[in-house]
C-alpha cells in the first residue's frame, strides 16, 4: 500500500469534484449544527445556572410550609433574625384582584406579601425605579407587567385585594429567577406583609404558602444550620431549599430538556449519515472505471480503498467543521427561542469541548456510514479497464462488511445513549430508530413486491415504465423510502401529539363544558353565590365540596412511625405528609374509571366509611383494597376503608381528587366549595366576576378561556422549540432525497438517451419520472404518516393519557405536500436526463 | 457477454502443470523470455453453463519483441491480454512475466508487478477524468516504490514524455478538453511513464479516425523502439498489425497462426 499516493489521489479527486461533494458535506453539516447548537446551549445554560443560582432562589436558604409556621419554627426564625442574619417572610397565595378604575374582569393573580429585604441576590427592576425600595412603607403594591395589561391599569391607580385596596406604586419589569412563561400563567403582585391580615384572604382552606428566606454567610453556614435543625424542621413538615438544591433541581430539569431536544438533533445527524451513504454509493459507482484503471496500472487494493476513504474522511471533517460553525451561530439564537422556559439569562460563550465533540461525532458518523458503500471498491476488478461489463464481485461471507455493519449499529446505540437524558432512554431511542427503520424498509420491500405482483399491465407505456422503475435492478426505492419516511414520521408525530394535547384542553368546542370555576367558596357564601348566579340565569354545572384533611394513620400505624421507619421509600414521603383536598360524591366523574373494587352502589360490609383512592397514590402509600386510612380532619380523627381504586385522567381540565368519600360522612365537616358554571357572553362573564369579587373577595375565579389561551401559548412555545430542532431533520431528509435520486441519475440519463433515440419525447420521459417519483413519494409519505399515527396514538394513550385526535384533513394535506416535494426535487434533479441530447450521452457511454 | 467474475472470483485458480517437475522459469533462466504461457485456458461459468473463451494457448515472447494479436470479435484477444497482464487468473495453464509465475502471486503482488514492469494503452484511452494530462501521466510513476524514483524527477519525466508526444503545451488540460487523438497520446505518455518492460496495447487506434490513428500508431512504434519495450498489441487493424514483426491470429479461443515477418 502506498499512503502517499492514496493521499495525493484523494486530494486530486477532491479538487475535481468540489460541487458534487457539497451534498455529502451538507448532510453532515446540518446534523452537526443541530448537535453542536443544542449541546453548547446546554453547557451554557448549566454554567449560567451555576453562576446565577443564588439569584434564582434570591437567598441562601428557604423554609416553607403550607400553613403559618408552627410556634417552634417561628421562634427559630426569630432567633436567627436576632443573631443578625437577614430574614424575610413571604406569604404567597392566589387571589382575585380588581382594578377599581377599569371595566375589566378581576383576575386571579399571585399575591406575594413580604417583609425584609428579600430577594437578597439578583436584580430587581421596577418603573419607577425607586418603587421597590419604598413600597413596603405604605399600602402600596408592585404589580408585574403582564398583570397591568390584564387589569388595564396604570401606576398610581388602585387595585382591590380582598377587603382593602392598594395604590400601584410601580410596575415590576425584572425579578430574580424570573420565568417568562410564569408571568403569563400567574403574574405577581407584591404587597407588604403588614397588610396581609387586613385583606382577610387567609382563611380556612385557602391555598397559601408561608416562606422564610435567609441570607447566610456561605453554604457552610447553611449546612451547619440544617444539620442542627434537621429534625425539628422534619417534625414540623417544613420544606427547605438551599442554593445547592435549587441548582441540582434546575440543572436536572434543563439538562433533560436540552438532551431531549438533542435527540431530535441526533435524528438529523443520522439522516445525514444515510445521505452520506447514498452520496458515497454514487461516488463509488461513478469511479468504478477509475478504480479499475488504477488497479490495472498497478495500484493495489488497499491503496485505492485508502484513497477514497481519505476522501470520505476529509469531506466528513469539512462538513463537520462547517456544521460546528453553523451550530455556534444557531446557538446564539436558541436563548431567544427558549427564554420563556429559562429562569435565568443565558450567557453566550463558545463551548469548545462541545464543539470538538460535535465535530468528532460528525466525522465518525460520516465515516461509518461512508464505509459500507466504500467496501465495494475492494471488489472492483482491474479487468473492468478492458471490459466495461465486468461487475464488482460480492464476497459471500465478508467479515469486514459485517463488522462495519455491527460498528454502525453500535455507533447509533452509543450516540443515542450519550445524547439521551439517561442511558435507558437512549437505548429505547436507538431501538425506536431501529424499529422505525426496519418498518420503513419492510414496507418499501413490500411495495416493490406489490408493484411487481399487481403490475398494471394495461396501463399506458409511461405509467408501466415509471412503476417498473421501482423494482428495476439498482433501484433506490428502499433508501428513498427510508429518507422521506423518517422525516415525515418525525414531523407528523410531533404534529399529532401537539394536536391531541391541544384539543383535549379545548373549552369552546363543547357547549356544556364549564368555562368559569370558582374556588374557595365558604359554607356561608354558598347561598349568596347561588342566588347571584341564578338571578342572572347562569347554569349550575356542579358544586364540589372540598374537605382539607391529612393522613394521621395507615392501618393503625401513625404517619410519624411510618416516617421514622427507614424502610419506607423517601420518594413517596409527600404522599403521607401532604394536605389532601378530599371530596365526597355519589357518582364517578367522566374523567375517571374504576380499576379495582366496587363503587358505593354495592352493600358495604365494612363498619368504617368507604373511600375511593387514586391508584398511583395507593401504590405510593403501599396500600390496597380493604386497607384503612385514618384522616385528621381539622383535629377530628376519622377511620376509613378503601373500597375502590380509580385511574384519573388529569389532562382533562376539570377538578379531580385523589380521594373521594362516600356521601353521608363528611357533610358536616369544615369544608369549602367549588362552583362551576358556563357563561357564554364574554362581557357578562366579566360582570359576574366583578360582582362576585365585590361580594366575596376571597373566592378565586378561573376563567377557563383565559387559562386555555395561556396553555395554548405555553404549548405553542414548546412546539416552536421542538419544531426548530425538527427543521434540521427535515433539511436532512431532503438531502437524503436528493442524494438517493442522484444515485440513479446516471443510469437514468443513459436510459433517457436510449429512449429518445428510440423515439420517446422529452415529455414522455418526464412522465415516466413523474410516475416513479409520485409513487415513491406517495408510499414513503404514507408509510411515514402511518407510523406517525401509530406513534401519536401510543404517546397520547400511554404517555399523556389523552384521547387521540386524528386530523384527517391536515394529514391528507401533508401527504400531498410530501408527494409534491418528492416529485419536485426528483424532477429538478433529473433535468440532465431530459436536457442531454441522445448523441452526447451515447458517445459518453461508448467512451 | 455474461457478467464476468473478477480475479479471485468464481473461476478456478490455475496451478502449474503437473507434468513439469521444473518450472519454465528455471528452464529459461539464462535467456528468460519476457512472457511465457503454457496450455492457457479460460472458462467462464454462466447460468450453469461453462463457456471456454481461450484454450491451449502456448506462447513465448522474447524481450524487445513486438507481437500483434489479431482475430475476429469474440476470438479471445482481450481475454488473452487480461491474462497476460495478470488482471485475472486463468482457469488452467500458466503465465509468467519476466520470470515470475503469476499464479503464485497474490492479487496485490500482481498489482505491484504491473506497477513496476507493465504499461497499458487502452482502446477507450481510460484517462482519469478528474486529473490533468500531466497528473494522468504521473500516476504510474507515483505508484512506483519511492526508491526507484526521486521526487524531483517525477514531473520532469512526465513533462518530457508529454513533450515527446507533442502535448508539451497541454499539460494542465483535463481529458474532456482534449481531442480523442490527444487523449490517446496522453495515454501513450502514461504507458511509458514507469519505463515498463512490457507494454500491452488494446486496440490503441480503435477509437480514432484513420489519420489520427496512423499518427498514434507511429508514435507507439517509435516510443517502443526508443524505450526497448516488449510490446503486445491487440488490434483489428490489419495495417497496424502488419507493422509487427510477429502476428498471432486467434480464432474461437485458439491460436490458428503464428507468423513472423517475412513468412506468409
Amino acid at each position: 500500500m502506498s499512503p502517499a499516493f492514496a493521499a495525493r489521489l484523494a486530494r486530486r479527486e477532491l479538487r475535481a469534484g468540489k460541487k458534487r461533494f457539497a451534498l455529502y458535506m451538507s448532510a453532515i453539516t446540518v446534523g452537526v449544527a443541530a448537535l453542536v447548537s443544542i449541546n453548547s446551549f446546554r453547557e451554557n445554560v448549566m454554567s449560567s445556572v451555576h453562576s446565577q443560582v443564588r439569584s434564582i432562589l434570591g437567598a441562601d436558604l428557604e423554609l416553607s410550609h403550607r400553613n403559618a409556621f408552627p410556634v417552634t419554627i417561628d421562634s427559630l426564625i426569630d432567633s436567627l433574625a436576632h443573631s443578625g442574619i437577614p430574614v424575610s417572610r413571604v406569604v404567597s397565595f392566589g387571589s382575585m384582584v380588581l382594578a377599581t378604575g377599569s371595566e375589566r374582569a378581576p383576575r386571579l393573580l399571585q399575591i406575594r406579601a413580604l417583609d425584609g429585604n428579600y430577594p437578597y441576590y439578583g436584580t430587581i427592576a421596577t418603573e419607577p425605579a425607586e418603587a421597590w425600595l419604598s413600597f413596603q412603607n405604605a399600602r402600596d403594591a408592585i404589580v408585574e407587567e403582564a398583570a397591568m395589561l390584564y387589569l388595564d391599569t396604570q401606576v398610581g391607580d388602585s387595585i382591590a385585594i380582598g377587603n382593602i385596596s392598594f395604590r400601584i406604586a410601580g410596575v415590576l419589569k425584572e425579578f430574580p429567577g424570573n420565568l417568562g412563561i410564569r408571568a403569563a400563567v400567574g403574574p405577581r403582585v407584591f404587597i407588604s406583609l403588614r397588610y396581609l391580615d387586613d385583606t382577610g384572604l387567609i382563611r380556612f382552606g385557602s391555598l397559601a404558602r408561608f416562606r422564610a428566606y435567609m441570607q447566610m454567610e456561605d453554604h457552610h453556614a447553611v449546612e451547619l444550620f440544617l444539620g442542627d435543625h434537621d429534625e425539628v424542621l422534619d417534625a414540623n413538615q417544613i420544606r427547605y431549599s438551599t442554593v445547592a438544591d435549587v441548582e441540582a433541581d434546575l440543572s436536572s430539569v434543563l439538562d433533560r430538556l436540552a438532551r431531549f431536544l438533542g435527540l431530535i438533533g441526533l435524528v438529523a445527524l443520522l439522516l445525514g449519515g444515510i445521505a452520506v451513504a447514498s452520496a458515497v454509493h454514487v461516488l463509488v459507482k461513478e469511479k468504478l472505471n477509475t478504480i479499475a484503471l488504477l488497479r490495472c496500472l498497478g495500484a493495489d487494493q488497499p491503496t485505492v480503498f485508502a484513497a477514497y476513504t481519505i476522501l470520505a474522511l476529509f469531506l466528513g471533517v469539512g462538513g463537520a467543521l462547517a456544521g460546528a460553525m453553523l451550530g455556534i451561530a444557531v446557538q446564539a439564537s436558541l436563548p431567544r427561542l427558549l427564554q420563556d422556559f429559562l429562569p435565568l439569562d443565558v450567557t453566550f460563550s463558545v463551548q469548545w469541548i462541545t464543539v470538538l465533540s460535535g465535530i468528532a461525532v460528525g466525522v465518525w458518523v460520516a465515516t461509518i456510514f461512508a464505509l459500507l458503500p466504500l467496501l465495494k471498491i475492494r471488489g472492483v476488478s482491474p479487468l473492468r479497464a478492458l471490459r466495461r461489463e465486468v461487475e464488482p464481485t460480492k464476497q459471500k461471507r465478508d467479515l469486514f462488511r459485517w463488522a462495519t455493519f455491527a460498528a454502525l449499529v453500535a455507533s447509533v446505540v452509543a450516540l443515542s445513549m450519550w445524547q439521551a437524558p439517561e442511558p435507558v432512554a437512549g437505548a429505547a431511542f436507538a431501538t425506536a430508530i431501529g424499529a422505525t427503520t426496519g418498518l420503513l424498509a419492510s414496507i418499501a420491500w413490500l411495495m416493490i413486491r406489490a408493484a411487481k405482483k399487481f403490475f398494471p399491465r394495461n396501463a399506458s407505456y409511461v405509467t408501466r415504465q415509471g412503476i417498473a422503475n421501482l423494482f428495476r435492478p439498482h433501484n433506490q426505492t428502499i433508501s428513498v423510502t427510508l429518507g422521506i419516511g423518517f422525516g415525515v414520521f418525525l414531523i407528523a408525530t410531533l404534529h399529532l401529539t401537539q394536536g391531541s394535547l391541544l384539543s383535549q384542553l379545548s373549552v369552546e368546542s363543547s357547549p356544556n363544558r364549564t368555562n368559569l370555576v370558582m374556588f374557595d367558596v365558604q359554607a356561608d357564601q354558598r347561598e349568596g353565590l347561588e342566588q347571584l348566579l341564578a338571578r342572572r340565569g347562569h347554569p349550575d354545572l356542579g358544586i364540589i365540596p372540598i374537605v382539607p384533611s391529612r393522613i394521621s394513620k395507615v392501618n393503625g400505624v401513625t404517619v410519624e412511625d411510618i416516617m421514622s421507619d427507614s424502610s419506607a421509600g423517601r420518594g413517596d414521603r409527600w404522599m403521607y405528609t401532604r394536605e389532601y383536598r378530599n371530596t365526597y360524591r355519589a357518582r364517578l366523574s367522566e374523567t375517571e374509571v374504576l380499576t379495582a373494587g366496587a363503587w358505593w352502589d354495592e352493600e358495604s360490609a365494612s363498619d368504617a366509611p368507604r373511600i375511593s383512592i387514586d391508584e398511583d397514590i395507593a401504590a405510593g402509600l403501599n396500600i390496597d383494597l380493604g386497607d384503612r386510612i385514618t384522616w385528621d380532619i381539622q383535629g377530628v380523627e376519622l377511620e376509613t376503608e378503601i373500597s375502590s381504586l380509580r385511574r384519573i385522567n388529569w389532562a382533562r381540565f376539570e377538578p379531580n381528587f385523589f380521594v373521594v368519600f362516600e356521601p353521608g360522612v363528611l357533610e358536616q365537616a369544615p369544608q369549602t366549595f367549588i362552583h362551576m358554571t358556563r357563561i357564554e357572553d364574554t362581557r357578562e362573564r366579566v360582570q359576574v366576576q366583578r360582582s362576585v369579587v365585590g361580594l366575596y373577595p376571597n373566592i378565586a375565579m378561573f376563567d377557563l378561556t383565559n387559562i386555555q389561551r395561556t396553555i395554548n401559548l405555553v404549548i405553542s412555545k414548546v412546539g416552536v422549540a421542538i419544531r426548530f430542532m425538527a427543521t434540521f431533520s427535515i433539511v436532512s431528509g431532503l438531502i437524503v432525497l436528493v442524494g438517493a435520486i442522484t444515485t440513479t441519475k446516471f443510469q437514468r440519463i443513459q436510459e433517457g438517451a436510449l429512449l429518445k433515440t428510440l423515439g420517446a419525447s422529452t415529455w414522455q420521459i418526464r412522465q415516466i419520472l413523474l410516475t416513479e417519483y409520485a409513487t415513491l413519494g406517495a408510499v414513503a409519505g404514507l408509510t411515514g404518516l402511518l407510523l406517525a399515527v401509530i406513534a401519536g396514538w401510543a404517546l397520547a394513550h400511554y404517555m399523556f393519557e389523552v384521547a387521540f385526535e386524528l386530523p384527517t384533513g391536515s394529514l391528507l394535506f401533508s401527504w400531498i405536500l410530501v408527494v409534491g416535494l418528492t416529485v419536485l426535487v426528483g424532477l429538478a434533479n433529473s433535468r440532465a436526463v431530459t436536457r442531454h441530447t441522445p448523441l452526447a450521452t451515447l458517445r459518453e457511454l461508448s467512451e | 457477454m455474461p457478467a464476468r467474475s473478477a480475479d479471485g472470483g468464481s473461476s478456478r485458480r490455475a496451478s502449474p502443470p503437473q507434468a513439469h517437475k521444473r518450472t519454465p522459469s528455471q528452464v529459461y533462466s539464462i535467456f528468460l523470455p519476457m512472457i511465457i504461457t503454457e496450455n492457457l485456458e479460460q472458462t467462464y461459468e454462466s447460468v450453469g453453463r461453462s463457456l471456454t473463451v481461450l484454450r491451449n494457448i502456448n506462447l513465448c515472447v522474447e524481450e524487445n519483441d513486438f507481437i500483434a494479436v489479431v482475430g475476429p470479435s469474440g476470438s479471445g484477444k482481450t481475454t488473452l491480454l487480461g491474462l497476460l497482464a495478470g488482471l485475472d487468473l486463468p482457469t488452467a495453464g500458466y503465465v509468467s512475466i519476466d520470470g515470475q509465475n503469476l499464479s503464485e502471486l497474490s492479487e496485490d503482488q500482481r498489482s505491484k508487478l504491473r506497477a513496476e514492469k507493465v504499461g497499458f494503452v487502452f482502446q477507450t484511452f481510460q484517462l482519469i477524468p478528474t486529473l490533468t494530462a500531466l497528473e494522468n501521466v504521473l500516476v504510474p510513476i507515483e505508484l512506483l516504490p519511492t526508491d526507484r524514483v526521486s521526487g524531483n524527477d517525477l514531473p520532469k519525466r512526465a513533462r518530457g514524455l508529454l513533450e515527446r508526444v507533442g502535448l508539451g503545451d497541454r499539460l494542465d488540460h483535463y481529458p474532456t478538453q482534449l481531442s480523442g487523438g490527444e487523449q490517446q497520446r496522453v495515454g501513450l505518455a502514461r504507458a511509458f511513464a514507469n519505463e515498463p518492460k512490457i507494454l500491452f496495447a488494446d486496440e490503441p487506434t480503435g477509437n480514432l479516425d484513420v489519420d489520427t490513428g496512423a499518427l498514434v500508431a507511429d508514435l507507439l512504434v517509435q516510443l517502443n523502439r526508443e524505450m526497448r519495450t516488449t510490446l503486445v498489441l491487440v488490434t483489428h487493424d490489419q495495417k497496424l498489425a502488419s507493422r509487427a514483426p510477429r502476428i498471432i491470429r486467434l480464432e474461437g479461443g485458439e491460436i490458428v497462426a503464428d507468423t513472423k515477418a517475412g513468412q506468409s
